[in-house]
């Protein structure tokens, strides 16, 4: 693992200037601030799309937190993902209201539809599918969310429409 | 094949038939034949199409307009306009519907509202509307006549309990965090709702984020503190965006930061983001979580008062606890503890959600009862359905019966009836809801989210879900019961925080109230409910029309036959997801 910083992948986001940038940027603004790594990590998250091994390597050197600390914070959370992932996000909430909704159907249409289980992305990059837990808008279940927008109320037969969205 | 110019799409599913969607369809086509279209124009039919409930109905491709509530004697007009013509009749337009918030609507007689006064009223991003609300009045005039002392002391008469779920007095935890010396204190609002079924903290936040800002400030003065943390689930983007105007504004108004309101007495607030960790939602786990590290709870005591953030003593209360302080220092203890039961006062908000007519935000008096809230607030159970039972309090709560209706809803009665009140979460459920089924779905959730610290909790619930997974895949075997019976109670005396000590709620309290259920999967081999994927089958029956929408959308292609001929469901590939019967418009798929 010590060496992953001589060997960067040339794929990793460590290796293209510009988000090589964003990341120095992120690390440079939150270095300070009491319980930094939380911080760095979620803005990471939501700037890059996902924390590669390498990232996290990158996180520990500059940081000085051990790297086990950064990847033990990293496996924990669910938010945090270590792959790249499709270019929309398709989330099914599990909340309550949405399993009494029916949100079991909607997952299975999704398959259908997609041909990916959720936590997989389809074979062209387009979408990844995701389970989620409660996105609080109970009183509209069942709920899709794609990439930011909320469906409510999503019926088996309606689901093809709003997953064309995340398939272009 | 012969092409056409437009196609028009009649809806045939029972509804728009009875209404006259036949004869509707057939006018149609005399109409096109006298106006000498019917070769451009080619009438179809289709099943459901919008609402259904104006109809009979119809769709026009390729313009893609959608008439509503046609009768026969419209069809002239409408040909005349739109298919000679060429012109969109608007009289048969769908009529815009009237934006409504969907979440909070206007309170019915059984509520009153003091967290959600402000919500949907007053505009979020502009402080000057809170203020004009008697915002930030409790602020000074705690700061301007009142002692530290004095203040807890008010709380402490309120009466107000912590609304995260364990209700331990909101005074009495300000009382032992102002106790302990130190040169540094903090005070945490826990804005991690993570029960699934619960959104009032979501829409506090969201609504009116000063409430919870100035319950926090004037929690600061009273135990000491100089800084506080906001901890936000990150399910919540547009929250966790209001807090930090709501922040920005407060401290351009001199309600945060260096000598509040020249008092002399400084405090700062800042938000943090979870990342997805139901646990974090547990005080010392989301103090973890803050500090940047894994969101593992730890043993109290050392409770947060004496011993929490980085050491600190730190005071840690839920958004809805702080959003009734400047309330109760605006109109007085006395008010507050005038509503509610003798140990559980003043308001609690719920989310309504599940089989009933009218789902979202409530606010009502502690001490009334279920029925009131299902029946009059909630209007009752969808559907003309029976009431199976509410589930209420989140993964760690339980599901009542319909025999518990009639109790108060205060702390110590849910106690009594194996629940908790939890963050307000109700999720009602009806007859056609399997509770062995629910019961896995709670285990699921909690197993997943169990951070894995302690072994009964993390060995225990996987244990319990395989059992219940069993049951439902109708694998279920004598002595199950007592087993999944055994560990709920050794969890529950075992666990180390919330989590696992509430873990076999769901399952304790649906064994409790609904044993039958459970000794109907295990020895009869029957789901009564008809839910449990391994003990039912779905079948078509005569009243199929052929209609094909079932073999359209089955997902894994168990569903065969000709078009307009009954259709049948190869029982061996049916994965059982009831998706068919969901679409079907006839009533034609039955489930055994």
């Amino acid at each position: 693992m010590l060496n992953m910083l001589e060997n960067v992948p040339k794929t990793d986001p460590l290796a293209f200037p510009e988000q090589k940038a964003v990341i120095d940027r992120i690390l440079e603004e939150n270095r300070d601030l009491p319980g930094s790594v939380m911080v760095i990590l979620n803005e990471l998250q939501s700037n890059i799309g996902f924390i590669s091994p390498t990232m996290q390597a990158y996180v520990s050197k500059q940081m000085h937190v051990p790297l086990q600390q950064i990847h033990g914070v990293v496996s924990f959370y669910s938010f945090f993902t270590t792959q790249s992932r499709g270019k929309h996000t398709v989330k099914f909430c599990m909340g309550t209201a949405c399993y009494v909704g029916g949100a079991q159907q909607l997952i299975e249409k999704a398959k259908q539809v997609l041909g990916v289980d959720p936590g997989q992305t389809t074979k062209d990059g387009m979408a990844t599918v995701e389970v989620c837990r409660c996105v609080g808008a109970c009183s509209q279940a069942p709920v899709v969310v794609v990439d930011e927008d909320l469906h409510g109320r999503v019926r088996p037969t309606k689901l093809p429409q709003i997953l064309r969205k995340a398939q272009q | 094949m012969k092409y056409y110019r437009t196609h028009v799409l009649v809806c045939v599913d029972p509804e728009c038939l009875a209404k006259g969607a036949h004869e509707v369809m057939d006018s149609l086509q005399d109409e096109l034949v006298a106006q000498g279209l019917i070769n451009e124009v080619q009438v179809l039919e289709t099943s459901r199409i919008g609402s259904c409930h104006i109809g009979p109905e119809i769709m026009v491709y390729p313009e893609g307009v959608h008439y509503v509530g046609l009768s026969t004697d419209d069809i002239p007009y409408l040909v005349e306009e739109h298919f000679l013509k060429g012109r969109v009749a608007k009289k048969f337009l769908e009529p815009e519907v009237e934006a409504k918030d969907e979440e909070l609507s206007a309170p019915t007689s059984k509520e009153v509202r003091v967290v959600l006064r402000n919500c949907g009223k007053i505009d979020p991003e502009n402080i000057e509307d809170y203020i004009a609300e008697d915002g930030y009045e409790a602020l000074a005039k705690v700061l301007t006549s009142m002692a530290p002392e004095q203040v807890i002391n008010e709380v402490l008469a309120s009466g107000l309990r912590g609304r995260g779920g364990a209700g331990f007095p909101a005074g009495k935890k300000w009382q032992f965090a102002r106790a302990p010396k130190a040169d540094q204190k903090f005070i945490i609002c826990n804005a991690d709702e993570g029960d699934p079924g619960a959104f009032m903290n979501r829409r506090v936040l969201e609504g009116d984020p000063h409430a919870v800002i100035e319950g926090m400030i004037i929690a600061a003065y009273a135990i000491g503190a100089n800084h506080g943390y906001i901890y936000c689930r990150a399910e919540y983007p547009v929250a966790v965006k209001m807090l930090n105007i709501a922040i920005k504004q407060a401290r351009a108004y001199g309600m945060l930061g260096e000598n509040i309101l020249g008092s002399g007495f400084s405090f700062d607030l800042e938000v943090r983001m979870g990342a997805g960790a139901f646990v974090c939602g547990e005080e010392t786990a989301l103090m973890a979580s803050i500090e940047g590290k894994r969101g593992e709870p730890r043993p109290r005591p050392p409770f947060p008062a004496i011993s929490g953030l980085w050491g600190k003593p730190t005071n840690v209360n839920n958004v809805e606890t702080y959003a009734n302080v400047a309330q109760i220092i605006l109109k007085g203890a006395a008010w507050y503890a005038s509503m509610g039961t003798e140990k559980s006062k003043g308001t609690k908000t719920f989310a309504l959600a599940g089989d009933v007519n009218h789902t979202g935000l409530i606010e009502v008096p502690l001490g009334i009862n279920m029925r009131e809230v299902i029946y009059d607030v909630a209007q009752g159970i969808k559907d003309g359905k029976k009431l199976k039972a509410v589930q209420i309090g989140g993964p760690m709560g339980g599901c009542l019966p319909e025999a518990f209706l009639d109790r108060p809803i205060d702390y110590e009665s849910l106690a009594a009836a194996g629940t908790i009140m939890g963050s307000g979460g109700l999720v009602v459920m009806d007859e056609d809801t399997c509770m062995v089924d629910i019961a896995r779905f709670f285990m699921e959730f909690i197993q997943d989210e169990s951070c894995g610290k302690c072994t009964p909790c993390r060995v225990g619930t996987r244990r319990m879900l395989e059992i219940l997974q069993r049951i439902c895949n109708g694998d279920g075997r004598d002595g199950d019961i007592e087993t999944l019976e055994m560990l709920c109670k050794y969890i529950k005396t075992t666990s180390l925080c919330g989590l696992g000590q509430g873990a076999p709620n769901p399952v304790e309290s649906t064994l409790k109230h609904f044993r039958h259920e459970y000794e109907a999967h295990i020895y009869e081999k029957r789901c009564p409910a008809k839910v449990c994927r391994g003990l039912i089958r779905y079948e078509i029956v005569d009243a199929c029309t052929g209609c094909t929408v079932c073999a359209r959308n089955c997902p894994v292609g168990a569903i065969s036959g000709e078009r307009r001929k009954q259709h049948v469901i190869d029982v061996n590939t049916c994965i059982r997801c009831g998706i068919c019967m969901q679409v079907c418009n006839f009533n034609a798929i039955e489930v055994h």
